[in-house]
């Protein structure tokens, strides 16, 4: 055999290879691609047209090419068809936004120290507190609001409780932002605790003996070996937080009573008894905007700080 | 000892569980000294580095720096800095930042902190990566840059837990050297971990040998290397032969005794040697052979040889007892004794000595 008679075959073997990688990876991919079309850009297109459409006039819409979903988001049409400026929805958005940043800060708080402790445990343990951390999530997000009702409600566990303290009977916790503040933090930790988890769980305990060494006290400690080294974990938990709290409908709903909206109620209500679509799908899409510009900065952040290292 | 003591560590004991890593522990450490804490691994040496530098208490005992009882003092509030094996430098600074982190917990103002970082990287050659981080270094740079953090703040007592075995041989052999001038220049008291025997013999003032969890002996290197006080030591120190000799008369530290292949002379001994059954230790390269063969003479054979390049390690058969010497090779054609041939064998008898059996 020559040389060339061992080469042809293995070479041509090589090209039609590619060909079955590339195929297979068009194949291979091809569910997720439908998934994504159908689940995620379609319904997407879909709000972003609303968003765009005209308010029919017993519900629903027309196609026809139409900016008042957004406008409305600012402005209130008078009687004569002037436009008045209103703050109302603005304040719905600020107060979402103070919402989701208080969640999401809470959540930090408590979740740092959980994290913490979790790491510092033995192997064994460790494994059965992760789980207990995630066990939230095996239970319907309704039926532990619904919990929640139990205990801060007028009859709750908690009011009992207190009045069996001595305070004033019928006192309630429920129906306010304290209310859906508590459920939104107990509904999100988890995906706090868990990056911030992962992340600690990396460090390095020498660095962290290296810092006393060196004579910093617990908190130096904290503010500058660890918190720095953990960060990228931080900032994931947050993001895992804040992204979905903005959106929350159940927990302003069921807790805060709905008379305080959040966005998301505010969108659910666009659809329901507001009947006007193009207005709640022009909400729904500033907000996916402020989710995108809020995730690409970052991400742009994070990969800045990757090239400086 | 006339020094004042730097570290005194008194009857110290360690349980981890059931598990007893120290058993009561008692040594002293000069001031300026170069202390060396020698023993194979398992021993609790890096235990007692830790309890030094407060990472760990002891279950019992107590330890002072400088005459005060630490052993309630955490860390970041004793005066004594670590050198960590994996060098622990904070990834996320640069080697500036590294340096001066101790001096910025110590409240040193802004401008000293600059002067004496400058200084230190200086002293360690490190001077053009100031502002690079860790993960841009060699093992040897990251090495010198864990020593300056750990020099700069001018502890009291600085702790080295094996901090060259990450480093290749070449670099070792320097980094010794530059140890060893560092803490001349500097007074500092270094304790320095290792299960290295060369490196201890090397660098240290005084070497504390360890093993299971007690101190076994403690001296300068000449003292541990030549009078061993038992086998331990002897065997984990360098080389070694054993022989079972057999104490006739004990005397002023010196022993008669007599050797298995008949031989009797008298050889210094430990202080605990009784007449009976005892050991005879005497290091290969102390066993001279062929025409250099003098003191307590007898014959051998020659069972296998391993040239060396320096020296030749030879396996001598004495009438049935196995003994090793070794013979530097002085010349070209230093390495003449062939396998298999008989030849002269001796040593001088001060050069062995006699241990507890
Ligand atoms: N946190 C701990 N829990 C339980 N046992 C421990 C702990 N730390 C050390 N030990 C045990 O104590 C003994 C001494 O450990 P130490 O780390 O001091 O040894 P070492 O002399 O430094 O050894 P090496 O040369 O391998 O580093 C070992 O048997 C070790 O298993
Ligand atoms: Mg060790």
């Amino acid at each position: 055999m020559t040389m060339d008679t061992l080469h042809l075959p293995f070479a041509t073997k090589r090209a039609s290879g590619a060909r079955f990688w590339r195929n297979l990876s068009f194949w291979g991919l091809l569910p997720s691609w439908l998934l994504m079309g159908f689940a995620l850009i379609l319904p997407i297109a879909i709000i972003a047209a609303v968003s765009v459409a005209t308010r029919g006039a017993h519900g629903g819409f027309t196609w026809d090419f139409n900016l008042a979903g957004y406008s409305q988001i600012l402005f209130n049409e008078g009687w004569t068809g002037e436009l008045e400026f209103t703050p109302q929805y603005l304040m719905i958005i600020a107060r979402t936004f103070l919402l989701a940043g208080a969640t999401t800060l809470i959540c930090l708080l408590f979740a740092v120290p959980v994290a913490y402790f979790i790491s510092r445990q033995p192997p064994s343990q460790k494994a059965i507190l992760v789980y207990l951390v995630t066990l939230p999530f095996w239970v319907s997000m309704i039926l532990r609001v619904y919990a929640w009702m139990i205990i801060l409600g007028k009859e709750g566990t908690l009011p009992r409780l207190l009045e069996n303290l001595g305070f004033p009977p019928g006192m309630s916790f429920m129906f306010n932002d304290g209310a859906t503040l508590t459920a939104m933090v107990y509904t999100y930790m988890p995906l706090m605790v868990l990056p911030v988890f992962a992340s600690i769980e990396k460090l390095d305990g020498t660095l962290i003996e290296a810092s006393h060494d060196l004579y910093g006290d617990r908190w130096v400690t904290l503010r500058r070996v660890i918190l720095p080294l953990t960060a990228p974990g931080i900032l994931a938990g947050a993001i895992l937080v804040f992204v979905p709290s903005l959106g929350a409908v159940l927990e302003p709903t069921l807790m805060g009573g709905g008379k305080q909206m959040m966005m998301g109620s505010l969108i659910q209500l666009q659809f329901g008894g507001g009947r006007n679509w193009p207005f709640g799908a022009a909400i729904a899409m500033t907000l996916m905007a402020v989710v995108l510009i809020f995730l690409i900065f970052t991400a742009l952040r994070s990969a800045r700080k990757e090239t400086a290292k | 000892m006339t020094q004042p003591k730097a570290i005194e560590v008194k009857s110290v004991s360690k349980n981890f569980g059931t598990y007893q890593a120290l058993k009561s522990v008692s040594f002293n450490i000069g001031s300026n000294e170069f202390f060396t804490m020698l023993g194979p691994s398992g021993c609790g040496k890096t235990t007692l580095l830790r309890m030094l530098a407060g990472f760990e208490s002891p279950s019992s005992g107590s330890i002072l720096l400088n005459g005060r009882e630490v052993v309630d003092i955490p860390p970041h509030r004793r005066r004594v800095n670590t050198v960590f094996q994996s060098y622990a430098l904070f990834p996320h600074m640069t080697l500036e930042q590294n340096v001066a982190y101790g001096l910025e917990n110590l409240g040193w103002d802004g401008a000293r902190i600059r002067a004496r970082v400058g200084e230190m990287l200086e002293r360690v050659h490190m001077t053009v990566m100031a502002k690079r981080k860790p993960a841009q270094l060699s093992g040897g740079q990251r090495q010198r840059i864990a020593l300056a953090r750990a020099l700069a703040p001018e502890p009291e007592v600085l702790l080295l837990d094996e901090p060259l075995s990450a480093l290749d041989l070449k670099l070792r052999q320097a980094m010794r050297d530059e140890l060893r001038t560092l803490q001349r220049d500097t007074g500092i008291t270094f304790v320095f971990v290792t299960h290295d025997q060369e490196e201890a013999l090397d660098m240290s003032d005084r070497i504390a040998v360890l093993g299971g969890g007690e101190v076994q002996q403690i001296g300068t290197p000449t003292q541990i290397y030549e009078e061993p006080v038992n086998r331990f030591v002897a065997d984990f120190v360098g080389e070694t032969n054993f022989l079972d000799v057999e104490v006739l008369e004990v005397a002023a530290g010196q022993a008669t005794v007599r050797m298995p292949f008949g031989a009797v002379f008298t050889a210094p001994a430990t202080g605990h040697t009784t007449k009976g059954r005892a050991t005879l230790s005497i290091r290969p390269e102390k066993i001279n052979l062929g025409d250099q063969a003098q003191g307590i003479a007898f014959e051998g054979q020659i069972v296998n040889k391993n040239y060396m390049g320096g020296y030749t390690h030879y396996t001598l058969n004495v009438r049935g007892t196995e003994l090793r010497a070794s013979r530097r090779n002085a010349s070209r054609e230093g390495d003449t004794i062939e396998s298999g041939a008989t030849v002269p064998v001796g040593f001088v008898a001060a050069s062995a000595r006699v241990l507890a059996a």
